[in-house]
């Protein structure tokens, strides 16, 4: 009994964020009608579970038989989600009332998504990894389907569920063969296994298999077809939610499975990441050139940005550890706010949606625009914005780790890359444009917007911060 | 107290922050004034009290780094690793470069209250001077030469917003574009000069590599290089032979600007930088030698162009490119307290002198001509006594500031082992000049007949804009008592404060104190008889014989010709560099090459990746069971490719 108790204090922030998804649960049962009520509770829960992990971030260990780890990576990780999902709830409040979807059952399910993701970062066995999957992804199914009279939102929830539904049998087929190979689940024993079967064919089958999977999940070429559909046919903040926490979540399952439990070894692995990586990379970017909706731009963007972290992971040393943590910190909240201020400029019936009507935003909405054109820099990796440091540090780990040639393919479509988010820049302040679009945002939804780009800069200028908590993470 | 230390930064950015993005909501002048005003303030009683605290501790407690936050880190550990934080260090010659901004900073906010008066951007001039402040306590309180070199840009920055404030005059615009690419020649060899610190030492924090330079002996190449880069960027940055052009076309700013980064602050970031590097300068000689050179030959020839200018910011712009070579040539004789401390007089009477003008010109309704001038003493009493200090401390007048900072320069341009009675004499005969058109410019513009259309009634500026005078023409006169030299039976004070920084270079360079010597006493002799020349020349030339200058002018007609148009320096430029270059770039580059071939290759090849693009976005059909085949596909390679690994 005691040590179950030391076990849920130790796992802080998981457990708060459970308990929040349980109360929100028994809220939207009892008072019915009420949604303010379960997003207040649900951002209050998601904010005191954040400071929960940064609290516990120093301590480091093991919970509930060796099944979850505490501290260290998953605190960092647990504090990512619990933000970056908070900060989609409070997005999302004047959004779903605007678009007529304000309904309780939406924070809950992201809540329940942000329990998925903690057990992904905390897992320490494969079991929790494809439970902490699971548990997101169903939750991410029904978001992406709650506007449920749209036929766009539909058809989002339907493909995503559909082909997320054959990813997870490959996902659960490679951990059924690793534990073939292995006769465990659990991550130090599969470590202590290691150099006995990194050549096993059932192994390399087993591990090849995760890594659709999870391909899969940071929609990284060729498993991301999935990607510019959802992103479109989703409400704008589930998007948001999806692209940044969904997405870090999922590269703290690579990070935890291949960088701490593979211990960077198997160069065949490392191989097939950095050529997912840099197809990601080059298949994102220049498709991203040719669209003119702004939700499938963003999408392909985030195709591209999965391929920069995944040649992080690829070079497979301690700065790419670091430098995809950093990332995925830079990324989230450069992602959420412009996500959000696509949410802001869209209307009631899923139009102004396209580039051109940016045109001429600097003139309505000075503010949203000068945010925009934050995030915007942000993503094309200007400085001194935290996205620089975040492509820094992923190609210093690729050129480290004798990958100088993913480096050369990063750098290079980072400069086409440059093209498509200015090009957003260049319409919001140098084009006339229609003068109707983009109603008055609401106080929440500036807040949040405002403080995702003074997270952006900040992180942009003493990004030591992060690289200091990344070198404690094991 | 040092452990506040950053807030001395942060006051003056709060300041820019405020007023940049509250500013135009703010109809008050006053309120913004005072605000702006106030955090250069606090900033300034902030490093008194650790100077204070610096006072009451031993010589050797007086260095300290606080750190604020790591910056930029790559942890491999390796050689090589980069590392750099955001880290102030508070030492002797730092705190002192510190008082001198905020003070002299505060003063000149205080009279841009009365000087901007009315001006539509108001709160957009203190937001820059406010963000000036914060570059400028950057630089010189950096403890590595990354964050000094955000303090270098900063400044260099806020010098080109402000240079071109009243941006609806084309002449500003080129005046601040003009100062923005000679300053990118200077910051160019900072560049590599910071590259090749790092190549060599493995880190760019003073300490680390002060510490690695101090076993070194002298004469290894790159030390020539990496401090002959430097000094290409002390050139840009302090307006030396030959990037100075563009300081004179600078005085397109408000008078405030020229006073305060154009004078007091700013152009002397060379100088400090040379001061901060002495011991890396220690390890090169030549280096040294070239810095004395181009420093006297700087003085000698500003001062000649000053000595037949018109405009009255004109002549003192020159008169401070003068100056600065004085410190230039201080600091190549490695007499680096006296550079210092002539910077520090400099400061003081520099930005009086500029204050004055600019109550001047703003009494003669933004007229600049001193031939136009005349007589504005009776007008103008308080602007004529603070002026007429200011003037006699620059000319070296004893016991004013200048002398003591001037004459402990020629000294040791004589005395010291890397001195010669050349340099002695360049430096003397920019003395003689300097006394000559300060008097030329007190006597055109103050004395003798009103030449001024009667329409005109010039009246005293505002109490905001004379206080500053009045503060300034006090430590004008007095500030040289800081640095009184042994044989005048002081002690030195300023040069004794910075002992412990320039020790480690004089002891690399074996410089040892001198006894005093009755060559001291005439030549200091000989340099107050040159001041009281030169103006007693000026005196002749200018209000005894009012004729005579036109007389002198039309014998020599073709000298004056010459120095009236700088000696075509900007032409020779504009002829020899300039033209060409924009010749080549439009003619070729641009039409040629960027045009045809790069325009073309990159419109091809984005008109290649849009219809790759295109193609691609084809395959994503929107039905999902061609998704899943690539899917299946994808695994298929995947699997496939690691099984082949597996043998």
């Amino acid at each position: 009994m005691n040590t179950y108790l030391t076990d849920i204090l130790q796992s802080g922030a998981l457990m708060i964020t459970t308990i929040t998804g349980i109360v929100l649960l028994l809220v939207e049962a009892n008072r019915r009608g009420r949604p303010a009520t379960s997003f207040a509770l649900a951002i209050v829960g998601l904010l005191a579970a954040g400071m929960t992990a940064l609290i516990q971030m120093p301590a480091h260990g093991t919970g509930f038989s060796g099944m979850v780890q505490t501290g260290g990576f998953a605190s960092f990780f647990a504090a990512l989600f619990a933000v970056a999902g908070a900060m989609t709830i409070a997005l999302s409040r004047s959004y779903l009332a605007r678009i007529g979807w304000f309904r309780g059952e939406y924070a809950i399910l992201t809540v329940f998504a942000v329990v998925g993701m903690m057990l992904i970062a905390a897992s320490n066995d494969l079991i929790i990894l494809f439970l902490g999957v699971e548990l997101m992804s169903v939750c991410l199914y029904v978001l992406a389907g709650l506007a449920r009279v749209r036929d766009r939102s539909n058809e989002a929830a339907l493909k995503y569920f559909l082909l997320g539904a054959f990813a997870t049998g490959f996902l659960l087929y490679g951990i059924a063969l690793i534990y073939g190979a292995v006769g465990s689940t659990n991550f130090e024993a599969i470590s202590a296994a290691f150099p006995a079967i990194s050549a096993h064919i059932m192994f390399l089958a087993g591990a090849g298999l995760v890594v659709v999977g999870l391909s899969f999940k940071v929609s990284a070429v060729p498993f991301h077809m999935w990607a510019p559909d959802v992103y479109e046919g989703a409400p704008t903040t589930v998007s948001a939610l999806m692209s940044t926490a969904a997405k870090a979540a999922a590269f703290s399952g690579f990070l935890v499975l291949f960088v701490r439990t593979f211990h960077f070894v198997g160069a065949g692995l490392n191989t097939v990441l950095a050529v997912i990586a840099a197809a990601s990379m080059i298949l994102g970017n220049v498709v991203a050139i040719a669209q003119t909706n702004i939700k499938r731009m963003l999408a392909y963007s985030s195709i591209a940005h999965a391929g920069y972290m995944l040649a992080g992971v690829a070079a497979a040393n301690a700065i790419g550890l670091m430098g995809v943590a950093f990332y995925l910190v830079a990324y989230a909240f450069m992602n959420i706010g412009a996500f959000a201020v696509v949410s802001m400029v869209e209307d009631d019936h899923e139009q102004h949606l396209t580039l051109d009507d940016y045109a001429g935003l600097s003139k309505q909405r000075p503010l949203v625009a000068a945010l925009m054109a934050v995030f915007m820099f942000a993503l094309a990796g200007v400085p001194p914005f935290a996205g620089f440091f975040g492509k820094y540090y992923v190609f210093l780990a690729a050129v480290e780790g004798k990958m100088t040639w993913l480096a050369i393919v990063g750098v290079l479509t980072s400069l086409i890359s440059a093209y498509y988010y200015l090009r957003i820049v260049v319409l919001m302040y140098f084009r006339d444009g229609a003068a109707d679009v983009a109603a008055k945002p609401s106080v929440l939804t500036m807040v949040t917007v405002v403080l995702a780009a003074l997270l952006v800069l900040q992180l942009g200028i003493t990004p030591s911060v992060v690289v200091q908590a990344a070198q404690r993470f094991f | 107290m040092i452990a506040y230390t950053p807030l001395l930064v942060l006051f003056p950015l709060a300041g820019f922050l405020f007023l940049g993005l509250a500013g135009p909501r703010l109809r008050n002048e006053k309120l913004i004034g005072i605000i702006g005003s106030g955090m250069v303030g606090l900033s300034f009683a902030l490093a008194l009290g650790i100077l204070m605290q610096m006072l009451g501790s031993a010589p050797e407690e007086r260095k300290a780094v606080v750190e604020l936050f790591p910056w930029i880190s790559s942890f491999t550990g390796t050689m090589g690793s980069f590392s750099v934080s955001v880290a102030y260090q508070i030492d002797q010659l730092s705190i002192l470069m510190t008082l001198i901004v905020t003070g002299v900073g505060f003063l000149i906010h205080v009279y841009s209250i009365g000087y901007m008066h009315g001006d539509r951007g108001f709160w957009r001039f203190f937001s820059y001077l406010n963000l000036f402040i914060f570059a400028m306590l950057n630089l010189v309180l950096a403890d590595n030469f990354l964050l000094m070199f955000l303090g270098w840009e900063g400044v260099g920055l806020c010098s080109y917003l402000l240079i071109g404030f009243w941006y609806e005059k084309k002449f500003t615009g080129d005046a601040a574009k003009k100062a923005f690419v000679v300053n990118r020649i200077g910051d160019f060899g900072f560049i590599l000069a910071m590259l090749l610190i790092f190549v060599t030492f493995g880190s760019l924090r003073f300490d680390t590599v002060f510490a690695a330079a101090s076993i070194l002996s002298p004469g290894r190449t790159v030390m020539v290089w990496i401090t002959l880069l430097l000094f290409l960027g002390a050139t840009g940055k302090s307006a030396q032979i030959p990037l100075y052009v563009w300081l004179p076309d600078a005085m397109a700013g408000p008078t405030p600007v020229s006073a305060l980064i154009h004078a007091a602050t700013m152009v002397t970031a060379g100088v400090y930088m040379i001061a901060r590097c002495s011991l890396l300068y220690a390890l090169a000689p030549v280096s040294l030698e070239v810095v004395a050179s181009v420093g006297a030959a700087t003085a000698v020839f500003a001062a000649t162009i000053g000595l037949v200018q018109n405009d009255i910011k004109k002549v003192l712009a020159y008169s401070t490119i003068s100056q600065l070579g004085y410190m230039f040539l201080a600091m190549g004789v490695a007499a680096f307290g006296a550079g210092i401390f002539h910077l520090m007089t400099h400061a003081f009477f520099k930005a009086l002198l500029f204050l004055g003008s600019g109550a001047v010109i703003h009494a003669m309704h933004e007229e600049q001509d001193i031939q136009k001038m005349g007589g504005l003493k009776k007008h103008l009493p308080v602007t004529y006594w603070t002026f007429v200090v200011g003037a006699v401390a620059i000319a070296g007048i004893p016991p004013f500031a200048g002398f003591f900072s001037k004459d402990e320069i020629l000294w040791k341009a004589f005395s010291s082992d890397f001195g010669s009675w050349v340099l002695w004499l360049l430096g003397a005969l920019g003395a003689v000049m300097t006394a000559f058109y300060m008097g030329r410019l007190v006597f055109l513009t103050f004395e003798g007949k009103e030449r001024f259309g009667h329409d005109l009634h010039p009246h005293e500026a505002p109490k905001t804009m004379t206080v500053p005078l009045m503060i300034l023409a006090v430590l004008s006169a007095v500030g040289g008592f800081l640095g009184v030299p042994k044989s005048l039976l002081g002690s030195n004070a300023i040069e004794h404060w910075l002992e412990p920084i320039f020790d480690p270079a004089n002891h690399k360079l074996l410089i040892t104190e001198h006894d005093i010597v009755w060559s001291e006493y005439v030549l200091m002799a000989v340099s107050v008889a040159i001041a009281a020349g030169g103006i007693y020349v000026a005196w002749v030339m200018y209000l005894k014989r009012t004729g005579m200058a036109d007389r002198l002018a039309a014998r020599f007609s073709r000298i004056h010709r010459v120095l009236l148009n700088k000696y075509y320096v900007d032409e020779i430029y504009d002829a020899s560099v300039v033209n060409p270059i924009v010749t080549i770039s439009d003619e070729y580059l641009w039409k040629g090459v960027d045009t045809t071939i790069i325009d073309g290759s990159i419109n091809g090849s984005a008109r290649g990746i849009g219809a790759i693009g295109s193609a691609l976005r084809r395959i994503q059909t929107g039905v999902a069971q061609s998704y899943a085949v690539v899917f299946v596909g994808g695994i298929v390679l995947v699997v496939g490719w690691l099984l082949l690994q597996s043998h």
